[in-house]
């Protein structure tokens, strides 16, 4: 497939920021259970869910680049019940307005305890209610955005559960990185620890998920060939003319256009900006205490996400290829 | 029920075009607007088409063929590109069977073109709408038309008669019988998709001459030399009466 920036940015951004949510709300679970020392600084959870907004916000407008007439963009919420695209398209913006309602009750001072024990645990408002959504919801996202992609069969490198468990960890992954860094301007090194040891588990899982894909899709069997293409039994099919000259729709939208070098070296990059460069610098920021290294990690590894996506759309071979060979 | 299909018959297709540019023609000029061009008369042409026909050689010189392979939507019966459509703008017709893009709703997302396996489906680049073979369907129930011209532009233009239209659930039309009797095949059968559009496959006319064929037993310049040895067992010393 010929991958579109737009949905690069879309995917990588809104997975980091439902994985910083998901962190922020574990992170929030855990101290209330008293498994962490609560923040001090009771606006962490609220600029947390600020940050994780933007990045869902930026998602949002990149996606609107994808769509030939955005303007119509809401009726995409109706074909729920078939699409993937449309649960999509429900779920994004209702985990947003939940983080939303999540970070108000944090920044405005708006949350209470529901309830309490003798032994100090509680549970909070924004925990249980707008927290608790939202966190349902980021994982219905993970789902359908993988899904997006894993329920078209015949692209076969695709059509794998291991889509969307990949989705689901590199945002996991990428969102506790960012956390680590974002909370060690707060000053709160149990926190930042609990951030960035997930965050290297995180990371080296979705090494293996990832690799396990790599290894099935360098092994897959085309099940379309010319020969169930156009019907004819012959090993020696050659297309001599593809119906017009200057090429069409189908010949910019489903190939990349770069040359196979190209290609291994996109995944080379990626397999080194995600996994061992962000784990290395998180593991030196955890000794060092140093802020910098925990947002280098970051950085990195977002830059090595956006090259891991276009490697992911690349990778996909369609099979009205087999129509397009002359290109 | 219904299902509207076409039936190509590569036998016959010669690789004209004129299904092409009869299709464009056409549905470029129907109530659902232009289907625009770029650079049409200049370096890489490059515009929306719902059919093409394109050229393949099959084998290795010197025993090789030339096929001409007509392409566009196949209406499948189980169309992948309809469920995914997030707007319900890809529909395919309860009456007749025909996937349609409904150019309103559409909004452009691409989705429906990923999902189909053929590449039927191609997107204005001026209209950022997907767009695809109607199957003519803004022809073929028109009642100002003489009945014998309800039929898509491309099965009117094609000068061979390569291209039948019909129902293809109706065991006794047409096209059925054509599928049924010429051995009409559906493409890329491994996903299930169940096309509604078919193709019959090349057909050899050969004639087989047995050996014999070739010698005239009565040949009468053979005549005078009895082929049979004299010593020939007869009819009597063989069968014991």
């Amino acid at each position: 497939m010929h991958p579109a920036f737009s949905v690069v940015f879309l995917t990588t951004l809104i997975g980091t920021g439902q994985g910083l949510f998901l962190a922020l709300f574990s992170a929030q679970a855990y101290s209330e259970l008293n498994l962490l020392p609560s923040m001090s600084d009771t606006s962490f959870f609220g600029m947390g869910s600020v940050l994780a907004l933007v990045f869902l916000v930026t998602g949002l407008i990149a996606s609107v680049f994808h769509l030939g007439h955005p303007e119509r963009a809401w009726r995409a919420a109706s074909q729920w019940r078939t699409s993937w695209l449309s649960r999509e398209v429900i779920a994004l913006p209702f985990m947003m307005l939940m983080i939303f309602i999540y970070g108000v009750m944090h920044l405005f001072g708006l949350d209470a305890v529901i309830y309490s024990d003798t032994s100090g645990n509680h549970f909070s408002y924004s925990l249980i209610v707008a927290g608790s959504l939202a966190m349902v919801a980021a994982f219905i996202l993970f789902i359908c955005t993988g899904m997006i992609y894993a329920c078209i069969k015949f692209l076969q490198e695709w059509a794998t559960p291991l889509t969307v468990i990949n989705y689901a960890l590199f945002g996991l992954a990428s969102g506790f990185t960012c956390a680590a860094g974002f909370s060690s301007f707060y000053n709160a090194p149990e926190l930042t620890k609990f951030f960035a040891i997930w965050a290297v588990v995180l990371t080296v899982v979705v090494l293996v998920t990832r690799l396990a894909s790599l290894y099935r899709n360098s092994r897959i069997k085309h099940k379309s060939s010319m020969k169930t293409a156009i019907g004819v039994r012959h090993n020696q099919i050659q297309q001599k003319s593809m119906g017009m000259q200057g090429g069409s729709y189908n010949t910019r939208e489903y190939f990349h256009g770069k040359t196979a070098a190209f290609i291994k070296s996109v995944k080379y990059i990626f397999l080194v900006l995600v996994f061992p460069l962000p784990v290395i610098l998180l593991i030196a920021g955890l000794g060092t205490a140093d802020t910098m290294l925990l947002v280098a990690a970051f950085v990195v590894q977002f830059i090595g996400l956006i090259f891991e996506r276009w490697f992911f759309f690349a990778q996909a071979n369609h099979p009205q290829n087999l129509y397009y060979q002359t290109v | 029920m219904t299902q509207l299909a076409l039936v190509i018959d590569l036998n016959v297709c010669v690789g004209c075009h004129a299904c092409v540019t009869s299709c464009k023609e056409w549905n470029t000029s129907g109530p659902a607007g232009a289907m625009s061009d770029d650079n049409p008369y200049d370096k890489d042409p490059t515009g929306t088409f719902f059919n093409r026909v394109q050229t393949y050689e099959i084998g290795t010189f010197p025993k090789t063929e030339t096929l001409h392979f007509p392409k566009s939507c196949l209406h499948c019966e189980d169309a992948p590109c309809v469920p995914v459509c997030p707007t319900g703008a890809s529909y395919k017709r309860e009456e007749d069977g025909i996937v349609l893009v409904n150019y309103d709703k559409c909004i452009g997302c691409k989705y429906c073109s990923w999902a189909c396996p053929y590449g039927a489906r191609e997107f204005d680049e001026h209209q950022k709408v997907m767009k695809k073979c109607t199957l003519c369907v803004d022809r073929i129930y028109d009642e100002s038309l003489p009945e014998n011209e309800r039929k898509p532009a491309c099965v009117m233009s094609c000068p061979t008669s390569a291209r039948l239209f019909g129902d293809v659930h109706d065991s006794e039309s047409e096209v059925s019988i054509a599928i049924r009797e010429n051995a009409g095949y559906q493409l890329m059968p491994e996903w299930g998709t169940n096309p509604s559009n078919h193709y019959l496959p090349r057909r050899k006319t050969k004639l087989h001459y047995h050996e014999d064929e070739l010698q005239r037993a009565d040949n009468p310049l053979n005549k005078e030399h009895s082929v049979d040895p004299v010593d020939a067992p007869t009819l009597d010393d063989s069968t014991s009466w």
